[in-house]
């Protein structure tokens, strides 16, 4: 592979956001609910990132507080990005009807922000993770599908498509072995950008209150306990959002990477995704 | 074109009609018993049943759904229990500061977003340009709701120099100051990926053949940029916006979370929080329809200003 700046530098940004967590799953500097310390320090060799209103340890914290909305986030993914590109090939390979009313799902989706889904879910189950990660879930079909049918209608005519009808192979084989290994690629650079979108809806409804309950850290949620406290110390308000916002820039930095270097005939599939 | 838009505003009829159906599914699906609710646990078995005649729980859900579409066409869109009025009247007063809000922002965007973009466009891997790639790359990472947080708390708090949250009403003069400071970190996300459209279409355009031409005619470079260009280069920028309108929406709902505006987003807050239902879904419908009207105009507007569109 082509060595790529942007790409180079998204991985690094990634890894380097991605270290305290990982590095947290088997070890962390103190107990991340424990109180006790002075409260609002500021950073100092003890404590990396300062403590919060409660004397808690914010490195601690974010260490911990970023599995949750990894986790939830690479889920949604996982299974928009699944459900979604189901979705496209149906619509894209079932003919006219079963076309416009899989479309018109999408469409339907797509007008919904994740926001509000979150919130009917949190009204129907109470406010815990498994809502968060199904409406975001849901968030990711409309994209993967339509990049799938978009995907599949540009290519059902195309020569080698026609070549492997001609030679009497099934619906299902082309899809399986010519179409979807086509979309790969666009579907891979989808899934990155997707995750860094998925974070950051994640941190906006953790920062809502929704996901996971305190006295457990998450990386939305400290933003809100610390906006209350920013006049005493604006640390802890900086470093959940730093960390955050590097993993995100890392990336779509990765996502515009592989699509320069893995997509050109796509570009135009896999749009920039608006924020 | 006429045929087109007709097509256009029936498939977001019907796509209306879904999002109603599934804010209908989804809250249809919670658990709990509006005619227990409504009776008591003390009341005989008799005064239940008649509860649930009345309120027609025991009627197959697609006559359920078609009865509270249409009272949501009618204008009757229920009560809510949190506030005890009215959730037409709760959401519209909402949109009332949600939408100037989105709208400020988006001006805001788009005011960051045109000279950067044509900026970066001029002269491609030049020193503006990668500036504005590098601010397109952070600007889409960074999210509003920690803009916001920093922002009120630098701005605001700190320097004092804007109103820290709440409204005071439209009727104050001094309220669009209460909205600079949440549009600004709504806005600033947005900028970065419009820049980012403005700078690829207007690059895309500068290597057409009428531009060479123009060039060669004489027509000053800024002429050239700014009107020639530009011009061609608009159609794409502005359905980008358009379709951002979601996000948008959305992202405003967090921000005004963020200031303490009492719009669409604290209201939603509030009915999920309370599991005030009428009022949700009320204002769920609300959004969506808003979402797909939008959607519609910028499709519209699209066939309006590129032919092509109009005879796919």
């Amino acid at each position: 592979m082509r060595r790529h700046a942007g790409l180079t530098l998204g991985a690094a940004f990634l890894l380097l956001a991605l270290l305290p967590v990982l590095v947290g799953l088997v070890w962390l500097p103190y107990d991340p609910n424990a109180l006790g310390w002075e409260p609002y320090a500021p950073p100092s060799l003890h404590h990396p990132m300062g403590t919060d209103w409660f004397g808690r340890d914010v490195l601690a914290r974010v260490m911990v507080g970023g599995r949750a909305s990894l986790a939830v986030a690479a889920l949604a993914v996982a299974v928009g990005g699944l459900v979604g590109t189901a979705l496209g090939s149906l619509a894209g390979s079932l003919g006219r009807l079963a076309d416009e009313a899989l479309m018109r799902v999408v469409d339907a989706l797509l007008a919904f922000p994740a926001l509000l889904v979150a919130l009917l879910f949190r009204a129907v189950w109470g406010p815990g993770l498994p809502g968060v990660a199904i409406a975001l879930a849901l968030f990711n079909v409309p994209f993967f599908a339509r990049l799938t049918r978009a995907g599949f209608l540009a290519l059902r005519s195309r020569e080698f498509v026609l070549a492997a009808r001609a030679a009497g192979a099934g619906g299902g084989w082309i899809l399986r072995r010519h179409l979807l290994p086509h979309l790969a690629s666009p579907l891979l650079v989808q899934a990155t950008v997707a995750l860094g979108a998925a974070l950051l809806a994640e941190a906006a409804l953790s920062y809502l209150g929704l996901g996971v309950q305190p006295p457990d850290p998450a990386w939305g949620r400290m933003l809100r306990e610390a906006q209350a406290a920013f006049e005493l110390s604006p640390w802890p308000a900086v470093f959940p959002g730093a960390v955050l916002a590097l993993a995100v820039l890392g990336l779509n930095l990765i996502g515009d990477g592989l699509r320069d270097l893995l997509d050109p005939s796509f570009r135009r599939l896999s749009p920039p995704r608006p924020p | 074109m006429l045929g087109h838009l007709l097509r256009r505003v029936g498939a977001s009829a019907l796509t209306l009609a879904l999002v109603a159906l599934l804010v209908f599914l989804a809250v249809d699906a919670i658990p709990g018993d509006p005619a227990r609710l409504v009776v008591g646990l003390e009341a005989s078995p008799e005064e239940y049943r008649a509860a649930r005649e009345r309120l027609g729980l025991d009627d197959p859900w697609p006559v359920r759904f078609a009865r509270w579409g249409a009272g949501f066409l009618r204008g009757d869109w229920g009560t809510s229990l949190r506030y005890g009025r009215p959730a037409r009247e709760l959401v519209l007063g909402a949109l009332a500061l949600t939408v100037p809000l989105a709208a400020l922002a988006l001006v805001l965007a788009l005011l960051i977003a045109f000279p950067l973009g044509l900026l970066a466009a001029r002269r491609v891997g030049g020193g503006a340009d990668l500036a504005t790639v590098g601010f397109a790359q952070l600007g889409t990472a960074l999210p509003e709701f920690w803009l916001g947080v920093l922002l009120v708390g630098l701005l605001a708090v700190g320097l004092r120099w804007f109103p820290a949250g709440g409204f005071p009403g439209w009727m104050d003069p001094g309220a669009w100051r209460y909205l600079l400071l949440p549009a600004a970190a709504l806005a600033l996300p947005r900028a970065a990926y419009l820049a980012r459209l403005v700078r690829g279409s207007v690059a895309d355009v500068l290597r057409e053949d009428y531009i060479r031409t123009a060039r060669a005619k004489g027509v000053p470079g800024w002429r050239v940029l700014g009107v020639h260009a530009l011009r061609n280069a608009l159609v794409p920028v502005l359905t980008g916006a358009g379709l951002t309108f979601a996000r948008l929406l959305a992202g405003a709902m967090v921000v005004e979370n963020v200031f303490g505006l009492p719009g669409l987003g604290r209201l939603a807050v509030v009915a999920a929080g309370e599991r005030d239902l009428p009022l949700l879904s009320s204002l769920a419908v609300a959004v969506g329809a808003l979402v797909v009207l939008v959607n519609l105009a910028v499709d519209a507007g699209y066939a309006l200003l590129d032919p092509r569109i109009r005879h796919p």
